[in-house]
C-alpha cells in the first residue's frame, strides 16, 4: 500500500503527512510537484502549507503543476485523493471539488485545536470513524472559509457530501460550518483542519487524526 | 506596445472580509463617504504592438482559467490606450 505525498514549493506539512501514513501502516512515497510520474502509488495526499507562496490565489498555481495533471486524471478514475488545508484549496482550484476557500471572515490567521464532527463516514478517507463522531485536531489557516453558490451548497447537503463540520464555533465563516467535503464518488476528500498533526498525544491534541489514514488503508485492502 | 488590463472582482454574493476591513478603517481616518468597499485585483499585461482579436481571445481564456476563479470571481478585460 503506497500513498504518495506531494511536495510543492512552499508545502509545509509533507513530513507530518508522510509520518502519519507510515504510522498508520502504509508506505509514504514522496512525490515532487514537477514529477511526471505518480510512482505507482495507490492514493495521493496533498498536504498543507503555502504552495507557490499562495500567490494569485491559494492553490491556483499548484493546480497547473505537472504532477497535478496525473492526479486529476487518476482521481477521475477513482484513485483516492486527500487534500488537507492548502491541499483542499488545490483540489478546489483543480475543480476536483466544488466551491472555494476564501479569507477567514475575521481576517486573522487561525491556529488552534478545533473540534469537528464527522458527518460522512462512507468516503475512502473516513470509514474508520463513526458517523457523528467528534474529534479534536489542529486548525491552522488564513483562507479556510468554505464558499460556494446556493445550488452547490444544496447539492452537497442533499447528497451527504459534507464530511466534517466545525463544532461549537464557526472559526472562519465557512458556509454551513463546513470543514470538509467529498466529490460525488467519495474518493476525493478536502479537509481544512489537519489530521496529520494529531496522530500522537505527545505532539498533538489527540491521536484522533490517525483515522483518516487508517481509513484509506482499509479502503485499499478491501 | 499595448497594455491589456484584467480586473478581477469577487462576485457580489461572496463575503469580502478585506473590503469590509477597509470600509471600517475609512471612518476611523475621517473619511465618511463610503457605504461599502469591495477589494479586487488588477493585472497589467504588456504585449508587443496592438493586440489582435486572436490574442484577445487568448487573454480572455487566461483570465478565465488562471487569473480568476469563476467559482468566486468575475473578470473584465480591456486594452489601455
Amino acid at each position: 500500500m503506497r500513498i504518495g505525498v506531494i511536495t510543492f514549493p512552499g508545502t509545509l506539512d509533507d513530513r507530518d503527512a508522510a509520518r502519519a501514513v507510515n504510522v498508520s501502516g502504509a508506505e509514504a512515497v514522496a512525490l515532487w510537484h514537477a514529477d511526471a510520474d505518480l510512482k505507482k502509488v495507490d492514493a495521493v495526499i496533498l498536504p498543507g502549507g503555502f504552495s507557490y507562496g499562495d500567490y494569485l490565489r491559494c492553490g491556483a498555481i499548484s493546480r497547473f503543476a505537472p504532477v497535478m495533471k496525473l492526479v486529476i486524471d487518476a482521481a477521475g478514475k477513482g484513485m483516492p485523493v486527500l487534500g488537507i488545508c492548502n491541499g483542499f484549496q488545490v483540489l478546489c482550484e483543480s475543480h476536483l471539488l466544488p466551491g472555494a476557500l476564501t479569507r477567514n471572515s475575521d481576517l486573522h490567521f487561525l491556529c488552534r485545536d478545533q473540534e469537528i464532527e464527522i458527518t460522512n463516514n462512507a468516503t475512502a478517507w473516513t470509514t474508520s470513524f463513526a458517523k457523528g463522531e467528534r474529534i479534536t485536531i489542529p486548525l491552522k489557516n488564513g483562507e479556510g472559509s468554505f464558499q460556494c453558490d446556493d445550488q452547490t451548497l444544496a447539492t452537497l447537503e442533499s447528497e451527504g457530501r459534507v464530511i466534517a463540520r466545525y463544532v461549537g464555533v464557526n472559526p472562519n465563516g465557512s458556509r454551513n460550518l463546513i470543514a470538509g467535503i467529498t466529490n460525488e464518488r467519495g474518493n476525493v476528500v478536502g479537509l481544512m483542519p489537519h489530521p496529520e498533526h494529531a496522530i500522537d498525544p505527545l505532539t498533538g491534541p489527540s491521536a484522533q487524526g490517525l483515522g483518516f489514514f487508517t481509513s484509506i488503508l482499509k479502503a485499499m485492502v478491501k | 506596445m499595448a497594455k491589456i488590463v484584467v480586473n478581477v472582482m469577487l462576485k457580489p454574493e461572496i463575503l469580502d472580509p478585506q473590503g469590509n476591513a477597509v470600509a471600517s478603517a475609512l471612518p476611523r481616518l475621517g473619511f465618511t463617504f463610503a457605504n461599502s468597499v469591495r477589494q479586487g485585483k488588477r493585472f497589467e499585461i504588456e504585449i508587443d504592438g496592438e493586440p489582435t482579436p486572436a490574442q484577445m481571445v487568448e487573454v480572455e481564456k487566461a483570465a478565465e482559467v488562471l487569473l480568476s476563479n469563476p467559482v468566486i470571481e468575475t473578470y473584465e478585460v480591456r486594452v489601455e490606450k
